[in-house]
């Protein structure tokens, strides 16, 4: 059996859960075997979960649950792998999957791959799977044999599919832990969708001049749906906040579309974006070392190219 | 306080990354190696700061061969009291991790930073193995860390904000970009950290589960293709015809 964890925030489940789910419920069939989703707290509609390929779903409903501590969850998850005989174990790698993944092979014993991509591939006791190593300059092929195996899943790995029916929620307990971390207050950035769960990212650079011409970039993600990003020293220099600084000291990401603008990518910058599936780079110099990491390239004053990519995907959504 | 820093050591950023002819083992010859961004930048030099103003000891401990020291010598240069080696050959986290574990449990440390994560397998494993070996609270991509006595608040990087959470001592963490600004060590600091002691620990047998067995390189790109700078129509169907990404 193959056992999902779907994060879950507010008691609503993320794009990562459902991602989650539908991988594991790939997993399942490759295994010739089920897959269940566990979800911990107060959530709204788990048996949604059934329509991305769960074939039953489990909540702990333990208010406990709703504030994360690495330590209870990671108790919980794994009493019920046991319980339920789970052979695989699937997380999402977000900043919640990150602190338990680690925690819950030591616990169960159990080999990890973190981070994984794509499906693995499975033969006797042994499980394979690819990730992305060397911040995306290499990609290295896992194998596990421990009994249990734990793999925790990449943000826009795999798309959510909705195929199924949902299910009715089964509620279960599990032996209580009292946690001992304290959550004071979490602070989101509220309607927009976060850099690593992004699908387009518009990012800008040093070529902006100046945080006064950020209005084009905003005016490009809004008309795309895109969240905004940018380089390093912009976010050192405080024309954009620190949480939109992608690259290896900032976030790592991989949306559907990166469109680079006025930035030279440079290889530290590239660590965090390069394994985005479809790269645009805007930038006046025909040699800025992006161009070589990019799928389309615009040479050109980013301040006359922006403004007619705004035009002209205004005329396309309208046109839609 | 008694600090225990976890150092490892990577191929810098800038390096190729290549590997033996059949990519079962990753080429290190001719790479140049650094201590690990996240664990130098971030974690040691916090638990510098704090040393310096609550008093205590920081140890800087790594696992790995004697080729390592360099790295280590660095990490006593910036500020740690003491370093440690646990000699041996790491071949994944979890062997990492059980070794980290046997050494700290042994010492009873009030604080064990971790870097988020290694700049080569980008895991972000170690610091929450450790973390369940000790049964121990584990706070991942902080930001920041302030104490008070024996209480902890941090910041905690989560997607698209930020968490703030209270926690007592003893704990484990992994460190992120805000926990500190990077030093450089100076003269002083590199001459005095040629007298501070460098431990050379056994390691314990420990057979590990997951290994890598192939390493490709990504498909190279087939190339930019560039579109007229006066021609965004053009880069608009593209985005929408060939690649499908609007
Ligand atoms: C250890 C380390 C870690 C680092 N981590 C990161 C990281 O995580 N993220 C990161 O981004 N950087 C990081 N850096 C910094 C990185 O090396 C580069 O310095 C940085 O990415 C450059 O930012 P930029 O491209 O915005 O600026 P620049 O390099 O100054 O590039 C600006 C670009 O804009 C173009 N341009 C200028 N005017 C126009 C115009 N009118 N129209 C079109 N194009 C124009 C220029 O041709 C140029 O290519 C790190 C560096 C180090 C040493
Ligand atoms: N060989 C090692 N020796 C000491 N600490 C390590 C070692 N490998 C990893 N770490 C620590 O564990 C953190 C996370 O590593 P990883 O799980 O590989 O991403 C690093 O930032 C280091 O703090």
């Amino acid at each position: 059996m193959v056992l999902v964890f779907a994060e879950s925030h507010g008691g609503q489940f993320k794009k990562t859960a459902l991602e989650a789910v539908t991988y594991g419920k790939k997993v399942a069939e490759l295994l010739g075997t089920t897959c269940v989703a566990l979800t911990l707290g107060t959530v709204k509609e788990a048996g949604e979960l059934g329509r991305y390929g769960a074939s039953r779903v489990l909540n702990v409903a333990d208010t406990a649950y709703d504030q994360f501590d690495s330590q209870i969850v990671t108790a919980a998850i794994a009493e019920v792998a046991k319980n339920t005989e789970a052979s695989v174990v699937i997380l999402s790698h977000s900043s919640t999957g990150k602190s338990i993944a680690g925690r819950l092979s030591v616990r169960l014993n159990a080999g990890l791959i973190s981070g994984v991509n794509s499906l693995p591939t499975a033969n006797d006791a042994a499980l394979r799977a690819k990730k992305s190593v060397f911040s995306g300059k290499a990609i290295a092929e896992y194998e596990i044999t421990s009994a249990v195996k734990v793999l925790s899943l990449t943000g826009n790995a795999v798309k959510p599919e909705s195929t199924g029916n949902a299910v009715s929620v089964e509620v279960i307990s599990v032996g209580s832990v009292k946690g001992r971390i304290r959550v004071k207050s979490v602070k989101i950035q509220e309607g927009i969708v976060p850099l690593p769960e992004a699908e387009i990212v518009v990012s800008a650079g040093r070529g902006m001049k100046g945080p006064e011409n950020w209005g084009m970039i905003e005016a490009l993600a809004t008309i795309l749906g895109a969240t905004t990003a940018c380089s390093r020293p912009v976010a050192d220099a405080h024309w954009r906040p620190h949480h939109e600084h992608v690259g290896q000291t900032g976030i790592a990401i991989r949306p559907n579309l990166y469109i680079a603008i006025g930035i030279s990518g440079a290889i530290q910058h590239l660590a965090g974006v390069n394994n985005s599936k479809v790269i645009v780079v805007i930038n006046k110099d025909t040699e800025a070392p992006f161009f070589k990491a990019a799928d389309y390239g615009v040479v050109g004053d980013l301040f006359e190219v922006v403004p007619r990519l705004n035009e002209a995907l205004k005329k396309f959504k309208g046109g839609q | 306080m008694k600090l225990l820093v976890c150092i490892s050591q990577t191929p810098d950023t800038t390096s190729k990354i290549s590997f033996n002819a059949d990519g079962t083992a990753f080429n290190a010859a001719s790479v140049q190696f650094i201590m690990n961004p996240y664990d130098e930048w971030y974690a040691l030099v916090r638990a510098c700061e704090l040393r310096e103003a609550l008093g205590g000891t920081v140890v800087a401990l790594n696992v790995g061969p004697a080729a390592n020291e360099t790295t280590i010598r660095k990490s006593l240069a910036i500020g740690a009291d003491e370093a440690v080696r646990i000699d041996c050959d790491p071949n994944g986290a979890a062997f990492v991790a059980k070794q980290i574990a046997e050494y700290a449990r042994a010492e009873n440390f009030d604080l064990i930073f971790f870097g988020k994560e290694t700049i080569d397998h980008n895991g972000s494993e170690v610091g929450a193995m450790v973390a369940e070996h000790l049964e121990l609270p584990y706070v991942s991509y902080a930001s920041k860390l302030e104490l008070n006595g024996t209480v902890a608040t941090l910041e905690r990087d989560i997607e698209g904000g930020v968490e703030i959470v209270e926690v007592d001592l003893p704990f484990v963490l992994s460190a992120s970009k805000g926990m500190a600004e990077q030093r450089i060590p100076n003269m002083r600091g590199i001459m005095t950290a040629r007298a501070k002691p460098l431990k050379e620990v056994a390691a314990v047998v420990f057979e590990e589960n997951s290994k890598v067995v192939q390493f490709t390189l990504p498909p190279s790109k087939a190339g930019v293709k560039l579109v007229q700078p006066d021609n965004m129509d053009e880069l608009v169907r593209l985005l929408h015809e060939e690649a499908k990404v609007i």
